[in-house]
């Protein structure tokens, strides 16, 4: 591999790291708030990029396109919170999971019947023509993607750091009794993570479609990717989540410039087994991972 | 009483269902119906290990499909390619699996918490991934035909009577397995894990130890399933064994209910007659049923364990009391 070889790997790796990252920060919101693995998250991915792409067709100009296909997706998390989660809030976190797996399998054949079976796209945001660094090149649409990134992180960093409210929601992360002892609303928490969980990835999807393309089917590989990413940086852990989400797209597209591209999908579950088995905590776990 | 009037008495249940299915071929002559009714047997032996899994230790598992894929590549390779008996190769096939099952469940379940999930999901897609890549064992995308019938003692059960009457002699045998397991102390310190495991612990239960071998036997009966699979239609490809096939199975068994082992039957029979209604309409509608009555039997669940029976009479005399906790509750 020769070092442009390289930097274009580490090009592309960044580019789907930073889905990840968002995808795995959807995930950390909505663990953190209920303690639920989430199995619909990736579908939440796929529906921004295909409402973004039914909102374009419309002849919307992109950024209103943008804005709508969050918004859609936040009512729609906001209404499966509602009529799914929340009637299931003390019945155990097996019957919350199981309602996120059947949300996900909702979600994947109604795309399929709206918007049928072929991969769709967006054009990019700002033109298709390629900047080079060095040898290697970089499409305008990845500067977007992780600049993108970077602002919702650092803006959720800030959110959780300077607010009240911010601050509520890591109280209910920490101990959801204790924080309502404090006259903070749980069920507006809970909420807010889910909405806000939504928002994120809908934006991830919307961002990557221009690049990677989005089928109704696309959204099962992102969940996943994006929970082992949060795995791998420690779940529960925000920062983790993003520092998991940029390794593990770097890691799988330097395993593609090593192995094949056939396996590239299988790279991501390898190393979310040997976290699994090696450092059950993650990379920074600052949530205990309870041992039996 | 004699020691066989009162055995009868005790499992009369399952003795009726015995003779009920064995003697189907008799009466039935239909080779689609009996096929059908065979491809049932073998998605009855999955369910059966993951009714174990989810309804004794209330543990999920989205990768049994790959376990299903294991065992019908398993025996596939074995017998085409290195001339394996088939009866050896199912249970070669089986034990991989149920090996795979170990090395993925004996870290995942020591954790707390819903890890088994996720770690199975991976498995399940490396295992895809692996179907279609690797093309000099597999034929990638082609699949493998030319896959023997079994065969006792010169005898060809490739026939659909035949084939009927071993897949659901076999299934029978599980069913029992399966039964008598839940009655045992095993059964009883897996639901005891299920409802509180720091109370099961201080009994002395090794509570990692015993999902990690439920789960090594879903695994196998999964395996064996696909095996049968692979004997009757003599051919196979990877797509039969992916993440979504896995839900659908996790689906049948919670659509049965999880609080007996007969609730794999219903479940069974919901996965196979459900798309079989639906294709009439539209095939890809199946799906989205599954997928809401998945949330819907959540909800009305409310705590009780009975599958989609129980939840009806649940919801319609629901007002207000809770029930017990549904398995997997943490507190």
């Amino acid at each position: 591999m020769t070092f442009d070889q390289f930097l274009q790997y580490i090009f592309s790796g960044v580019t789907s790291g930073s889905v990840y990252a968002l995808t795995a920060l959807g995930f950390t919101l909505i663990f953190n708030a209920t303690d639920i693995i989430n199995f619909s998250q990736g579908q939440m991915v796929m529906l921004g990029g295909m409402v973004a792409v039914a909102l374009h067709s419309a002849g919307l100009p992109l950024w209103v396109c943008f804005i709508g296909a969050v918004a859609a997706v936040v009512v729609l998390t906001i209404a499966f919170e509602e009529v799914a989660i929340r009637p299931l809030i003390r019945k155990g976190v097996l019957a919350q999971i199981i309602a996120t797996i059947g949300a996900a399998f909702v979600f994947e054949t109604a795309a399929m019947l709206i918007w049928g079976r072929d991969s769709l796209t967006l054009p990019a945001f700002s033109g298709e023509e390629p900047l080079s660094v060095g040898r290697a090149t970089v499409v305008p649409q990845t500067l977007w993607v992780v600049g993108l990134t970077i602002v919702i992180v650092v803006a959720l960093q800030l959110f959780y750091r300077k607010s009240l409210f911010g601050k509520a929601v890591r109280a209910c992360a920490v101990n959801p009794t204790a924080a309502r002892l404090q006259g903070i609303s749980y069920r507006r928490v809970v909420l807010f993570s889910f909405a806000l969980s939504g928002a994120i990835s809908a934006a991830a999807g919307v961002m990557i479609t221009p690049i990677s393309f989005m089928g109704y089917s696309s959204g099962a590989l992102f969940g996943l990717k994006g929970f082992a990413a949060a795995t791998l940086g420690g779940l529960g852990n925000p920062v983790g989540a993003v520092v998991g989400g940029f390794l593990l797209g770097i890691l799988e597209a330097l395993g593609v410039g090593v192995v094949s591209a056939g396996y590239k999908d299988a790279i991501a579950f390898v190393i979310l087994l040997l976290v699994l088995f090696a450092r059950p905590a993650g990379l920074l776990g600052a949530r205990v991972v309870n041992r039996q | 009483m004699t020691p066989f009037v009162s055995y009868a008495r005790k499992h009369a249940g399952y003795l009726v269902f015995a003779v009920v299915v064995m003697t189907i071929p008799a009466y039935l002559g239909n080779g689609y119906y009996l096929s059908v009714l065979a491809f049932m047997g073998t998605r009855f032996m999955v369910a059966l290990g993951l009714s174990l899994l989810l309804g004794q230790a209330g543990q999920i598992s989205l990768g049994q499909a790959a376990f299903v894929g294991i065992g019908a590549y398993g025996a596939a390779i074995l017998t085409t390619r290195l001339g394996f008996d088939p009866w050896l190769a199912m249970a070669l096939a089986a034990m991989l699996a149920a090996i795979i099952a170990g090395v993925v469940g004996i870290p995942t379940l020591k954790l707390k918490g819903h890890y088994l999930a996720m770690a199975t999901l991976g498995v399940n897609e490396i295992v895809y991934i692996l179907l279609v890549q690797l093309k000099g064992l597999t034929n990638g995308t082609d699949g493998i035909t030319g896959i023997p019938s079994l065969s006792i003692g010169g005898l060809d059960l490739g026939g659909p009577k035949a084939y009927h009457l071993v897949v659901w002699g076999v299934a029978l045998l599980m069913l029992r397995f399966a039964l008598n397991l839940s009655r045992s102390r095993v059964g009883r310190s897996l639901r005891a894990l299920r409802r509180s495991e720091p109370a099961a612990e201080s009994l002395g239960v090794d509570t990692s130890y015993r999902k990690v071998q439920v789960f090594m036997l879903a695994a196998a009966f999964a395996s064996i399933a696909g095996s049968f699979d692979a004997y009757y239609v003599h051919y196979i490809s990877p797509d039969g064994y992916t993440i979504t096939f896995s839900i659908i199975l996790v689906t049948g068994v919670i659509i049965g209910g999880l609080g007996s082992i007969w609730g794999a039957l219903w479940g069974t029979l919901a996965i196979v007659i459900l798309p079989e209604l639906l294709k009439r309409g539209n095939e890809d509608f199946i799906n989205l049923v599954f997928g809401v009555l998945l949330i819907a039997i959540m909800i009305f669940w409310q705590g009780r364990t009975g599958g989609i029976w129980q939840s009806v009479k649940a919801w319609k005399s629901r007002r207000g009391q809770d029930g017990a906790a549904p398995p997997g509750v943490e507190e």
